[in-house]
């Protein structure tokens, strides 16, 4: 049962926040951890500590490895190598059904033979609560999630997205100190998905609860999480907030994988105090600032994000501009791609590479919009560039 | 529409096939059980009476009606013999049928958690004594069993018993040969039920708290009930009347009814007599038959 562990608060009282450690503190914290299927290696000595309250998301492609490493915290794998402490006890080796984490799985995993009501009170009733509690618990979970009415129906009567709330309230009702969340919204179609995630936010931050969800989607993950672990091949490739992983990302590959990004391989340098003037075959000689961490002589790609890109059709406007628009590229527009909200250009560059530079559709009715095969100009700054290494 | 139509006439045919089939060989047949377990026996050919003659004319046809009881039916209740014979076919069928489904279930469990590769090859392994004839396998038994058979030499080879043990001509020999002959159907439709359910169920049964026997009694089994409901009845209702087997391996102290229907038909001659047995043996083998298709709907309405 549950209450092996220390710490399990199954059966505590009212509020909620009330035994978790203070926000900050590591309360999960991974080390070495690896795992092999047969010859592969989905999971290659990973560490990272997860602090309590905090919401985190583990992104990555298919085959990453994410996946296996939330099954290795809820216990349905066993690491190879490493130890995963929860509140300081190592718990790699514990069983699924001694460790006070629940998991909302992805497709959600309902029992098809019991009601919504006896999918939620399930693991109260193996955590030895009393009758009269699970009820109480029960109502309390149903009314957080808003499925009230419908206790008695079975998943196969429920819609997708009450079906994901099911899912959410069964494994929020123990009140784990850590809660997984396997690609929760997958199965929901886009408006649903976006509604559901300002909820799992505001219920994460209402709850203290600390939250680890594996996603393929980047703009989940930057939506909702406080701070992402990117992984590849099994290994985190970066572990940084939002922000940091998508404007500073640590390599080539980070980069490509977090949204769209302009890249041009490196084939010169030129120190100029603080800059860095780099020759580029596809698009000529760049200015960019010297990165935090000299690059020496590796190999290096200059990034720019195709919304850090300005366009016009005679080069920066303002005299501001003229002095920060070190880089201005000419080109004509070989693309355009109207998304609504923005649009992309994709422009070939006179010295022969391609740019994509997103433009936000700030009037309705555009007159200066560019066309197909005009002249533009591309101009972007050098704080705006990031220096990859290759 | 046009669609509908096109489709109607064969949809239509297809959806009669079945009734017709079951008119032509199941109620015909039963209606001449049903006649001749109101007759009476007689030394003649065919050996009861009253004969409905359709070309004796209408009288004779009245009177043949006339002539029709149910004494036949009376004897039954009133006779040890056949009272006996049912209980002990009961009796072997729940006891047969329970350790089918103790042997079976967990073959079938570990049938549907094998590699997806594996799964092809142990269902192979179920089925291929299907490819010797059942006759031969009960020979083999009666071989393995009897008294220099196999497993008394295995046993006294490994000092497990001191002389041959008797096993031919007992309840276990006669279990053993059920249990042998049936676990195919026992295993199969436990297989296909397990196969389908989805590991994850387990998985999350588990995360919640669930011990690994909770996470069976709780998930596993009660999501495999159709499984087992379909193993039980395709188990229990042939060995209610089994024949072979029991007078093969078991001893002939006590008879099945299946025995007994035997003994009535082909040494007594008394054809009326044995057609009454088997239209009550019939009455209560839908017993068990209604109430699983109420089970199933009730489950069926829970699940709306």
């Amino acid at each position: 049962m549950a209450e092996e562990l220390p710490g399990t608060n199954v059966a505590a009282g009212a509020a909620a926040g009330d035994a978790y450690p203070a926000a900050g503190q590591a309360l999960l914290r991974i080390e070495g951890v690896a795992k092999s299927f047969g010859t592969f290696r989905a999971v290659d000595g990973v560490s990272l500590d997860i602090r309590a309250g905090e919401f985190f998301a583990l992104l990555g492609p298919s085959g990453c490895g994410k996946t296996t490493l939330l099954r290795m915290l809820a216990g349905f794998e066993a690491p190879d190598e490493g130890r995963i402490l929860l509140g300081g006890k190592d718990i790699a080796q514990a069983l699924p059904h001694e460790r006070p984490i629940n998991m909302m799985f992805q497709n959600y995993a309902l029992f098809p033979h019991l009601s919504v009501r006896d999918n939620i009170a399930f693991g109260l009733k193996r955590a030895g609560m009393a009758r009269a509690e699970i009820s109480a618990r029960v109502a309390e979970m149903v009314a957080l999630v808003k499925l009230e009415g419908l206790e008695k129906r079975k998943p196969d009567q429920l819609s997708g997205g009450q079906r994901q709330r099911v899912a959410l309230a069964r494994a929020l009702a123990r009140r784990p100190q850590l809660l997984l969340l396997d690609e929760p919204l997958a199965a929901l179609d886009k408006k649903l998905r976006e509604n559901t995630q300002g909820e799992l936010m505001e219920l994460q931050r209402r709850l203290g609860m600390t939250f680890i969800i594996v996603t393929h989607d980047q703009e989940e993950a930057m939506t909702m999480a406080s701070r992402i672990g990117v992984m590849k091949s099994g290994k985190l490739a970066q572990v940084a907030p939002p922000r940091e992983l998508y404007e500073a990302p640590r390599s080539r590959w980070i980069a490509e994988f977090v949204g769209d990004i302009n890249l041009f391989d490196a084939e010169s340098r030129l120190r100029d105090g603080h800059r860095l003037v780099v020759g580029t075959r596809d698009a000529g000689p760049l200015v960019v600032a010297e990165p935090r961490e000299p690059v020496g002589e590796a190999r290096f790609s200059v990034a720019i994000r195709p919304e850090k890109v300005k366009l016009s059709r005679r080069g920066p406007v303002s005299e501001a501009g003229h002095e920060a628009a070190i880089n201005r590229l000419d080109g004509v527009v070989a693309d355009i791609c109207y998304l609504g909200g923005t649009t992309t250009y994709k422009i070939k560059l006179d010295t022969g590479g391609m740019l994509q530079a997103s433009v936000v559709n700030s009037a309705r009715i555009d007159v200066d919009a560019y066309s197909l095969s005009q002249h533009v100009v591309a101009w972007f700054t050098p704080d705006d560039c990031v220096v990859l290494p290759s | 529409m046009s669609s509908r139509r096109i489709f109607a006439r064969p949809a239509r045919f297809a959806a009669i096939a079945p009734y017709v089939w079951m008119v032509l060989f199941f109620l015909v047949p039963f209606a001449f059980v049903l006649k001749i377990s109101l007759s009476q026996t007689a030394i003649a050919q065919p050996p009861y009476e009253p004969v409905f003659d359709l070309t004796a004319g209408w009288e004779a046809l009245r009177a043949a009606f006339a002539a029709l009881s149910i004494d036949n039916f009376k004897l039954l209740g009133s006779d040890d013999i056949y009272v006996f014979a049912y209980v002990r076919s009961l009796t072997v069928a729940i006891t047969a049928t329970a350790l089918l489904l103790l042997i079976g279930y967990p073959i079938a469990y570990g049938m549907a958690r094998l590699p997806k590769r594996w799964q092809g090859v142990a269902m192979v392994l179920v089925i291929v004594p299907f490819w010797t004839s059942f006759l031969i396998r009960i020979y083999a038994w009666i071989n393995i069993l009897q008294h220099d058979g196999l497993l008394n030499q295995i046993l006294l080879a490994l000092h497990l018993v001191g002389q041959p043990v008797v096993w031919l001509s007992t309840d276990t020999a006669m279990y053993i040969g059920i249990v042998y002959s049936y676990l195919p159907f026992m295993i199969l439709p436990l297989y296909a039920t397990l196969a389908k359910m989805e590991p994850v169920l387990e998985e999350a049964a588990s995360d919640l708290g669930a011990r690994p026997w909770q996470v069976f009694w709780l998930v596993t089994f009660p999501l495999s009930l159709p499984g087992v409901g379909a193993g039980v009845l395709l188990c229990f209702i042939p060995i209610v009347g089994e024949f072979v087997i029991p007078d093969l391996l078991a001893g002939s102290n006590s008879l099945m009814i299946g025995q007994t229907l035997w003994l009535e038909f082909f040494t007594n001659k008394d054809w009326p007599v044995a057609s009454a047995a088997a239209i009550a043996l019939l009455v209560v083998l839908l017993v068990p038959l209604l109430l699983y298709e109420r089970l199933q709907k009730r489950q069926l309405e829970q699940g709306r």
